[in-house]
């Protein structure tokens, strides 16, 4: 290797043209074939479990940001119901616009996520795991609780994302005029989940990447070397919780509801899954993993009664001979990150 | 004598066990400095308090005039006191280089946004960094094993790793902890060597935690003995091996000498 080479790694990486290649198929079949396959086939009900693929998705790629620095994170469905929340209490008692609000969900999110993050990051291994467990039954008891949230009964009749312009120029119309408003959604989701994916490639691919494998593989060698590691953990955590604050509140636009229950453990178990089974060592994983487990769960549901057997059955199976995500079949052929 | 870091009284406490007591020495720039001492006598403890590890109950650590003492351990390498540790712990995923390449993060010019967006000067810190891991490695002589992944590495190798991602940082202060242990003659001499080098190649200030002593009286220019958490002897290492008192902790009687 030269130096040449060494020193536009990202440039190289990008330019490639099996990763052009790669990165067209993707945004082809996401943005193109799947509306063009689900109109033929009249399967509209597929706009809806997709979409919900391409925001668990998101979500998903938080929990494996904070994987990357070494933590197991399943406390994701707290942030993703207190992002659901932000949006809907400022829509339905501020007149926010939904535009707005989803930004605002984000940095709400990763605001708290700084101040319950600095302590608990200290933590290693399974306590922290443990501690994000309890998030988020935290998150369910506090929205139950807080009269903001209006407690069991919820925030419902949130309206649908209204007109976006700048300059009097309309660039997202109003989702209640649309004639079929599951189609902007999913594109909608898709756009967002292809955004979160180039910003984690970006992350994972430069030197906070780096830094971040040095955190996962020991922290103290890392302190040693000058690298701010409670700032860093701190700082991925934060990205992490954006994610799923963003995610959350655009599940809530989608519903036009939201109670506590809206996310509970069992979500924040499933997205440590997703990251799980698509491979923690691919910044993609997490995206394959939502897709197959999401998906496939609702492909099952032709299995009636045996549905759960197989699904666990399939998990169980997967681990076993792909410990380290389905995306690790590209290794084996040689193939790259 | 111009010291360049001073521990200045400094105590260790953990509840009712003193691990250090009222210990003081200073290091001359671009000494060969060894602390010994027997098994749990407080070297490890003393070492990471100078490192920012652990913070001394009472004392303090002065670098260059600058209390270091109770900083957190990624400001004191900022300021050129590095510690390397023992041989296992590196980053075991990464290839060589990329360990010595990750290291060089206290180099690093570009903002945490820079890294994001691949800003021109993140590009020209990758480049300069790049450059400056084959230096070390070519340094160390590891040429052959640049692109392994360190886990797959034999020990020997791993140990002149932790020396080269120290030596990334770019120290004033470089501290071994334990750079010989483990090692057969040969392996040592060589380490001997290397850690000479480290001193008149990069003029750099060697503080080292040792228990081989044939290879700590070679290297050393000053010896500082501790036992039981306090400070017994210090001074050459012809000093160190007549002192009654070190002879007394290493072997429990007089008429066996230490060391050669």
């Amino acid at each position: 290797m030269t130096d040449q080479t060494q020193s536009t790694p990202v440039v190289k990486a990008i330019l490639s043209t099996s990763r052009l290649l790669g990165i067209g198929a993707f945004l082809l079949g996401v943005f193109v074939l799947v509306p063009v396959i689900i109109n033929l086939t009249g399967r509209w009900d597929f706009y809806y479990t997709l979409t919900s693929v391409a925001l668990l998705s998101v979500a998903a790629a938080g929990v494996w940001l904070t994987f990357y620095i070494g933590r197991i994170n399943i406390g994701q469905g707290a942030y993703a119901l207190m992002g659901g929340y932000v949006s809907a209490v400022l829509m339905t008692q501020y007149g926010v616009s939904f535009w707005l609000t989803l930004p605002l969900a984000g940095i709400f999110c990763a605001l708290v996520s700084v101040l319950i993050g600095l302590p608990i990051l200290r933590l290693r291994g399974v306590y922290f795991a443990m501690v994000t467990l309890v998030l988020t039954e935290v998150a369910r008891l506090t929205a139950l609780a807080l009269p903001i949230t209006n407690g069991a009964k919820g925030i419902t009749s949130i309206p649908l994302p209204g007109e976006l312009s700048i300059f009097g120029l309309t660039i997202i119309p109003d989702f209640a005029t649309l004639e079929n408003p599951k189609l902007a959604f999913y594109l909608m989701a898709a756009l967002l989940m292809t955004l979160t994916y180039v910003v984690l490639w970006r992350i994972v691919n430069s030197r906070l990447g780096h830094l971040c494998r040095s955190l996962q593989q020991n922290e103290e060698l890392s302190a040693s070397i000058g690298v701010n590691t409670a700032m860093l953990r701190v700082l991925s955590y934060a990205i992490s919780s954006f994610f799923g604050g963003l995610a959350g509140a655009i599940f809530v636009a989608i519903s036009q509801s939201i109670y506590p229950s809206s996310f509970v453990v069992q979500d924040s178990v499933n997205f440590m899954l997703y990251c799980f089974l698509g491979g923690l060592g691919y910044v993609f994983g997490p995206m394959l993993g939502t897709l197959l487990l999401y998906f496939g769960w609702d492909l099952l549901s032709i299995a009636r009664e045996y549905q759960l057997l197989i699904y666990s059955g399939a998990l169980i199976a997967l681990m076993l001979v792909l410990p380290n995500g389905v995306l690790s079949l590209l290794d084996k052929k040689g193939g790259s990150k | 004598m111009n010291a360049i870091l001073q521990v200045k009284n400094v105590t260790k406490r953990y509840g009712g066990l003193t691990a250090n007591n009222d210990i003081s020495f200073d290091v001359a720039p671009q000494e060969i400095l060894s602390v010994i001492g027997p098994n749990g006598a407080g070297k490890s403890t003393l070492f990471k308090q100078v490192a920012g590890f652990v913070t001394p109950t009472t004392g303090e650590v002065i670098y260059k005039g600058t209390k270091i003492s109770g900083l957190p351990p990624h400001k004191v390498a900022r300021l050129g006191v590095v510690r390397t540790f023992q041989e296992t712990t590196i980053f075991k995923s990464m290839t060589v280089r990329e360990n010595v390449i990750v290291s060089h993060h206290l180099r690093s010019k570009a903002s945490l946004l820079g890294f994001f967006f691949g800003s021109a000067q993140a590009k020209a810190d990758e480049a300069e960094f790049g450059k400056s891991a084959d230096d070390i490695i070519d340094f160390l002589g590891l040429q052959a094993i640049r692109d392994e992944t360190a886990s797959n590495l034999p020990q020997g190798h791993l140990r002149a790793l932790g020396m080269a991602i120290g030596l990334a940082t770019q120290p004033e202060i470089i501290l071994l902890d334990e750079p010989f242990a483990g090692m057969n003659h040969d392996e040592t001499m060589r380490m001997v060597a290397l850690v000479r080098r480290l001193r008149d190649e990069r003029g750099l200030t060697v503080l080292l935690v040792e228990h081989d002593m044939p290879a700590v009286m070679k290297i050393s220019d000053r010896i500082v003995c501790i036992n039981f958490g306090e400070k017994i002897a210090e001074g050459t290492p012809a000093e160190i091996q007549a002192n009654p008192r070190v002879i007394e902790a290493y072997l429990g009687s007089e008429d066996a000498a230490i060391g050669m």
